[in-house]
């Protein structure tokens, strides 16, 4: 039996956890435990600029890798900076697990130097939290936070560490809890088997039948089944954002994105479907639209770990509450050797949506002539076709995501990370930065504007520190182009403050940082400028490129309306 | 309509904050809540009344059961059950309005639980609507000062709420 002390349980914890990275930011109240990091060499700590990256950084790691982030903070401002990560990392169900450093027991609720209520800050956006009120009960605790943080539906956990329970002078037996058990928390391993029977009775007479799968695909590591199940089907798929690349976008079936600022032909097909097969998907209102237009001719079977997201919005008639993977699998051997009924009916299901398709096809954005400000459209299209649909692809908040979203075609799954819940501005460039740490050999790009990057642009220190090779493609369009579009729509083009007013010179910036900048302003320019731009997979890139200041994103839902009502362009609608 | 939910919670710091955050959080109402601990130390047990549509209801009690210091819940009035509150009421009892209040309290089955010469402190349990009638009654003699418990519940027959 070791003694240890808190700080020195807390580092072998982490390295016993299997945790590579830690994303933190030193202060008084988690010196110990920064000390304890120090002696030893197992977990790499990477030193960010501003606490709110450091969460950004490890919810990236996470979600490309499936393994929990970790983020190690002090107390008072260092946690407070870390909000608003952790609230994007819950709106979206990422497994992360926040240390943060707390003022001495005996000073809590004294209004202490660097002193908030982190756990009670935080309580609506975490999974849940832990303080640790006895140096001994660290094993434990961590351990309930990483196996609370990644199971069921994951979500971030936080642990608040007074700094009295990381002395060094105080030590206790250590040993690595392999196991814990919690008496309230049982998360569901499988779906009721009754109603995925049912479920499937209902695929197999459908005539107008759509696949809706989200995030929840995507952390169930549920890919391959979807793939193999919508296959076998032959029914058309549609995914939400967070559930992108889920299943292979370059394959027919797949209908693209829906919602919002989803394809026509999803839309379209969600609207005029009288079976909606939902997989980890929460009918969120980007996606619904005016739930009482929703889908009115369809069934709904829903499938989803977390009972709280069934019927939440919208009521399901085949609810099933269960991980994506199990039920997908299971639905998979009840599928085998059985054939669709009405084979007629989803041919005729087909050739609709493929009329959809063709109504759009070759509209959906203006591509710019010579002399003519290059679209952000075409640019995300080039940095797709440069990347050969391979990248990771991280995107901060606003157009140049759902352009991001739009045009690079993904075909796996983990590859967009991007803040769908929460909307997170800054979150694109720290997030690249934790995915390129674990996945070094990858083009990792960060496809984001001048408005959403210089939120956290601080962080080309951490990349110049820790040799981070990320690629950044900034489509500078000189203002908060999102904002501004609503603005157009919605305000008779009163643009206030949606025009961002003396932007640095990127090019100096970015050379101020030791790293390579490339401005982009004309057509000609952008190949060669992505040629060079990822040549070397290890060098971080800076790419400037202005972009049309006056393009919106199409389609665009109608608000209140149903799925099927949409604006195509600046002068055409549904 | 009205429920009341029991819930057995995890007797930790913070826990009661979670359930009470979690109705302010998602715009639920809360009307009575009532929470002290049960024969095993370890839990709590808290009893809510709220007023919402099934479908309110429904998301309530898997969001609660989603918090992890959330053991175990039962939604009482899905069953019979039995209804409980406790409430102490100072009224004036001068001249008179002594007498009817006694007779009052006697009607209610009752109990004055404290005197001075000018007025008593009445001890009543009963259902809300009960309590409520009580008052009504007292209006007119001058209610000095009520204190109410909140609903308590438990189920009718051999349905126990335990680990």
């Amino acid at each position: 039996m070791e003694l240890l002390s808190g700080a020195d349980m807390i580092a072998r914890f982490l390295k016993d956890e299997g945790v590579e990275y830690i994303y933190g930011y030193p202060g008084g109240a988690a010196l110990h435990i920064y000390d304890a990091l120090f002696r030893q060499d197992d977990v790499k700590h990477i030193l960010v600029r501003h606490e709110q990256a450091a969460t950004h950084a490890a919810d990236g790691y996470a979600r490309a890798s499936g393994k929990p982030g970790v983020v190690l903070v002090t107390s008072g401002p260092g946690a407070t900076n870390a909000v608003t990560g952790i609230a994007t990392a819950y709106m979206d169900s990422i497994p992360m697990v926040v240390l943060c450093g707390q003022v001495m027991s005996h000073l809590i609720g004294d209004d202490a130097f660097q002193e908030t209520d982190i756990v009670g800050v935080t309580r609506p956006i975490v999974k849940h939290s832990f303080s640790i009120r006895h140096p001994s009960e660290i094993p434990e605790v961590l351990k309930k936070a990483f196996y609370l943080a990644s199971t069921g539906r994951p979500g971030p956990v936080v642990v608040d560490i007074p700094k009295d329970m990381t002395a060094p002078t105080e030590r206790y037996e250590y040993v690595y809890p392999k196991k814990v058990k919690l008496r309230s928390y049982n998360p569901v391993t499988r779906g009721h088997t009754g109603q995925i029977k049912k479920a499937v009775e209902l695929m197999l007479k459908a005539k107008r039948p759509v696949f809706y799968t989200g995030g929840g695909v995507v952390t169930g590591c549920a890919s391959e089944g979807l793939t193999d199940l919508v296959k076998k089907l032959g029914f058309p798929i549609t995914t939400t954002l967070m559930g992108i690349g889920a299943y292979p976008q370059s394959d027919k079936q797949c209908l693209g994105w829906l919602g919002m600022h989803g394809s026509y032909e999803s839309n379209m097909a969600m609207h005029h479907a009288d079976l909606i097969i939902a997989i980890g998907a929460r009918f969120d209102d980007r996606v619904t639209n005016n739930t009482s237009k929703f889908c009115p001719t369809a069934k709904i079977i829903h499938v989803d770990v977390d009972p709280s997201s069934v019927s939440k919005t919208v009521r399901a008639d085949v609810p099933i509450v269960g991980p994506a993977g199990s039920v997908i699998d299971e639905m998979i051997s009840l599928v085998q050797g059985r054939t669709v009924e009405n084979a007629g009916a989803l041919t005729e299901w087909w050739e609709k949506i493929d009329g959809w398709r063709g109504e759009r096809e070759g509209k959906l954005y203006e591509p710019s002539k010579t002399g003519e400000a290059l679209k952000p459209q075409e640019v995300v299209e080039a940095v797709c076709r440069v990347t050969r649909g391979e990248a990771f692809v991280t995107t901060d908040v606003g157009q140049h995501q759902m352009f991001a979203a739009q045009y690079y075609k993904f075909d796996k799954p983990n590859r967009l990370i991007t803040s769908g819940g929460l909307g997170t501005m800054g979150f694109g460039f720290p997030a690249a930065m934790g995915v390129k740490m674990s996945y070094p050999d990858d083009d990792v790009v960060c496809i984001t504007g001048e408005g959403s990057f210089q939120m956290m642009m601080q962080e080309l220190s951490t990349c110049k520190q820790y040799g981070v090779g990320v690629k950044i493609v900034n489509l500078n369009n000189q203002s908060l182009g999102m904002v501004r579009q609503w603005q157009d729509l919605n305000y008779k083009s009163r643009h206030a403050h949606s025009y961002m007013e003396s932007l640095p010179d990127f090019h100096m910036l970015i050379e101020a940082y030791g790293f390579t900048a490339i401005t982009v302003t004309t057509k000609e320019e952008l190949a060669p400028a992505l040629e060079r731009a990822f040549a070397d997979k290890h060098e971080l890139v800076f790419l400037d490129i202005k972009v049309d200041p006056f393009e919106h994103v199409y389609p665009m839902q109608v608000p209140l309306g149903a799925m099927r009502d949409m604006l195509l362009s600046k002068t055409e609608r549904t | 309509m009205r429920h009341i939910i029991s819930i057995l919670l995890e007797n930790e710091p913070g826990a009661l904050s979670r359930v009470v955050g979690l109705f302010s959080q998602r715009n639920y109402n809360i009307e009575t809540l009532n929470v002290a601990p049960t024969e095993d130390p370890s839990l709590s047990r808290l009893t809510v009344t709220t007023i919402g549509d099934d479908r309110v209801i429904e998301q309530i009690t898997k969001h609660l059961n989603k918090l992890i210091d959330v053991v175990k819940l039962v939604d009482l009035t899905e069953g019979n059950h039995i209804e409980r509150e406790l409430m102490l009421v100072k009224v004036k009892a001068l001249g008179a309005a002594r007498d009817e209040v006694k007779r009052t309290v006697d009607i209610f089955r009752a109990q004055i639980v404290d005197v001075t010469p000018s007025l008593y402190t009445v001890q009543i349990t009963g259902d809300a609507a009960k309590l409520d009638a009580f008052l009504q009654a007292m209006a007119p003699v001058g209610i000095l000062e009520v204190a109410r418990t909140g609903v308590s519940g438990i189920a009718r027959g051999d349905k126990v709420l335990s680990l």
